[in-house]
């Protein structure tokens, strides 16, 4: 089962890459904007699936992103390597440290704190003037290991780095779902004290979601900041992390691949929806969440698994 | 016979309303002790001092010579106590099978979070131990059932099934029949009671129906208002005409035999 899946993500991954080749480089640069994304959709999936919604996810983006352009501009660090990780690295540590608060609230109080707790990031930037105020700042272009295209190959470069480190989170993740700590999601949104009285803390199992989610929305962050080449408080603004959580509605939280395609598809409604009614953009937007909602409340990723389970009437069993 | 489970003057406030006061008692390892007593008489409380879910005001708990007192309800039953709830704590969204899996795979960590990251929820030596549990309680006829479509008598099942997974040498149950019609009370107690035996597990259960309390109790425990008033056999405290009085009414006559389906 396992294997077979990550066979279909390998597949799609390099028909995903190659394609690349014969899109116009404005195609390609809407699709790293989308893939870039989808590492934090696929961090909400983690934590929805545990029942949380966390309306702040935009304070890790924004880390990560902000962590890039400053270690560019002041560091002269342009290693797209160097800079993912660092990026992943401080959004994680900021995750760790407002888990120890976010991780003792639930639902509507998760959901306010972690809002709360972006928009503190964004009204410091505001103020900063050091770092352009509301204006931002640039990223210059980052390099690979030492090779530094220009243009459309930088576009193309881009694109192949973001389709791979999708490709290893969606493996990361796949194993963390099936893992103790990542299966316990839904037994913790069904019932804590359960858990707890089975012999492990909630909190705890709570806390390395949040860091995991963290991590992935600064390293989404990393990505989107050398692709689009700024960074601005926008990035940590409450909208931004509601569009995460949009996303996440209309991806839903079945499976890893969810996070992909709805990202995916997410980008392309608006960006057709802002060529054809760029008036009413927002509302096309609205009309295709209303209907994913009211027809694929699992969301788009539900329609693989209802597929998949019209074969066997039961619920797939993992093993054997 | 040394004490596995040992308590000596618990008592627990809540503001000025005494819920238990005064309990000091030992229970040997391998003991089932029944504890009976009217709503409110303190027998949930005495349950969830000993399972951590309630700090005591005043005395202690020891666990096989340790002190537990006041430890959270994890830690207690990563040593060794389980407990399963009078309402059955169950994951609805879950089958049987996952739901025996989160139990044992949480029942076999080492409690470190990196590890649990790591380990499939699934791995071959926990789905084997799924499978033995469930056919010891019974339950493997449901075992792609959702849990939230059980019938009330296996959740009840699959909960004490669950409290079990982590393999405790001290099992509470809080009112397991519960909520269980008459005719299968004696049977789900014959499933539950000798699984527990067959793994040698010291059993404290809370239990309204006295016909229940004097097949399966080796020794029962009686409260009322915070604390124990009676002690001995099912025979001895049952038999005692204040707990007649209070507890079970004056009228109990214990018909051996007849009234029990399963004698």
């Amino acid at each position: 089962m396992l294997s077979r899946a990550n066979l279909i993500g390998a597949v799609l991954f390099l028909a995903a890459g190659i394609i690349g080749f014969f899109l116009p480089p404005w195609l390609v640069s809407l699709l790293t904007i989308a893939f870039a994304n989808a590492l934090v959709v696929l961090g909400l999936i983690i934590l929805w699936r545990a029942g949380l919604v966390p309306f702040g996810q935009a304070l890790y983006y924004c880390s990560g992103a902000y962590t890039v352009a400053l270690l560019a501009r002041w560091a002269g660090v342009s290693d797209a390597f160097v800079l993912l990780i660092a990026g992943g690295l401080v959004a994680g540590i900021v995750a760790f440290l407002t888990g120890f608060l976010l991780a003792r609230y639930r639902e509507i109080f998760f959901a306010m704190l972690s809002l709360a707790m972006s928009m503190i990031l964004y009204g410091v930037l505001v103020k900063t003037e050091t770092l352009g105020s509301t204006d931002g700042f640039g990223v210059d272009p980052p390099h690979f290991l030492g090779y530094a295209p220009h243009g459309d190959a930088l576009g193309f470069a881009l694109y192949w780095f973001v389709l791979v480190v999708c490709a290893i989170s969606a493996l990361v993740i796949g194993v963390y779902f099936k893992s103790v700590a990542g299966a316990l999601a839904v037994p913790i949104r069904d019932n804590e004290i359960r858990v707890e009285f089975l012999g492990i803390s909630v909190t705890r199992l709570i806390h390395m979601k949040l860091v995991i989610a963290g991590t992935l929305a600064g390293v989404g962050g990393a990505l989107a900041a050398m692709t689009i080449g700024h960074v601005d408080p926008n990035m940590s603004y409450w909208t931004t992390s509601g569009g995460f959580v949009f996303v996440t509605i209309l991806a839903g939280a079945g499976s890893v691949a969810a996070a992909f395609v709805g990202s995916l598809v997410f980008e392309i409604v608006r960006s057709f929806a802002f060529a054809v009614l760029p008036g009413f953009w927002q509302m096309t937007l609205g009309i295709v969440l209303l209907l994913t909602i009211l027809f694929l409340p699992e969301g788009l990723g539900s329609l693989a698994t209802r597929f998949r389970r019209r074969k066997p009437d039961t619920k797939p069993v993992a093993t054997s | 016979m040394s004490a596995i489970l040992s308590v000596s003057g618990l008592e627990k406030t809540f503001g000025s309303v005494v819920a238990a006061r005064d309990i000091s008692l030992d229970i040997p390892a391998q003991q089932t002790v029944g504890v009976i007593g009217a709503n409110g008489a303190g027998k949930t409380t005495f349950v969830n001092m000993i399972t951590g879910h309630l700090t005591p005001t005043k005395g202690s708990i020891h666990f096989e010579g340790k002190d537990i007192t006041g430890l959270p309800s994890r830690d207690i039953t990563q040593m060794g106590i389980s407990r399963s709830f009078q309402v059955a704590q169950v994951f609805p969204s879950l089958s049987v099978f996952d739901n025996m899996c989160a139990a044992t795979a949480i029942a076999r960590g080492d409690g470190r979070f990196i590890s649990a990251a790591l380990r499939s929820v699934h791995a071959p030596e926990i789905a084997a131990d799924v499978n033995v549990a469930i056919e010891l309680f019974q339950i493997a006829a449901y075992r792609d059932t959702l849990a939230s479509t059980l019938p009330q008598g296996i959740r009840k099942l699959l909960d004490i099934a669950m409290a079990v997974a982590g393999a405790p040498r001290v099992l509470l149950l809080d009112e397991p029949t519960s909520g269980i019609s008459i005719e299968e009370k004696f049977q789900l107690m014959d499933v539950v009671m000798s699984a527990l035996k067959a793994r040698n597990i010291t059993v404290l259960f809370v239990e309204h129906d006295m016909e229940i309390v004097e097949r399966f109790a080796d020794r029962v425990l009686a409260f009322y208002d915070g604390t124990v008033i009676a002690d001995g056999t099912p025979g001895e405290t049952l038999g005692q005409a204040r707990v007649q009085e209070l507890i079970t009414g004056a009228k109990l006559k214990l018909p051996h035999g007849e009234a029990s389906p399963h004698a």
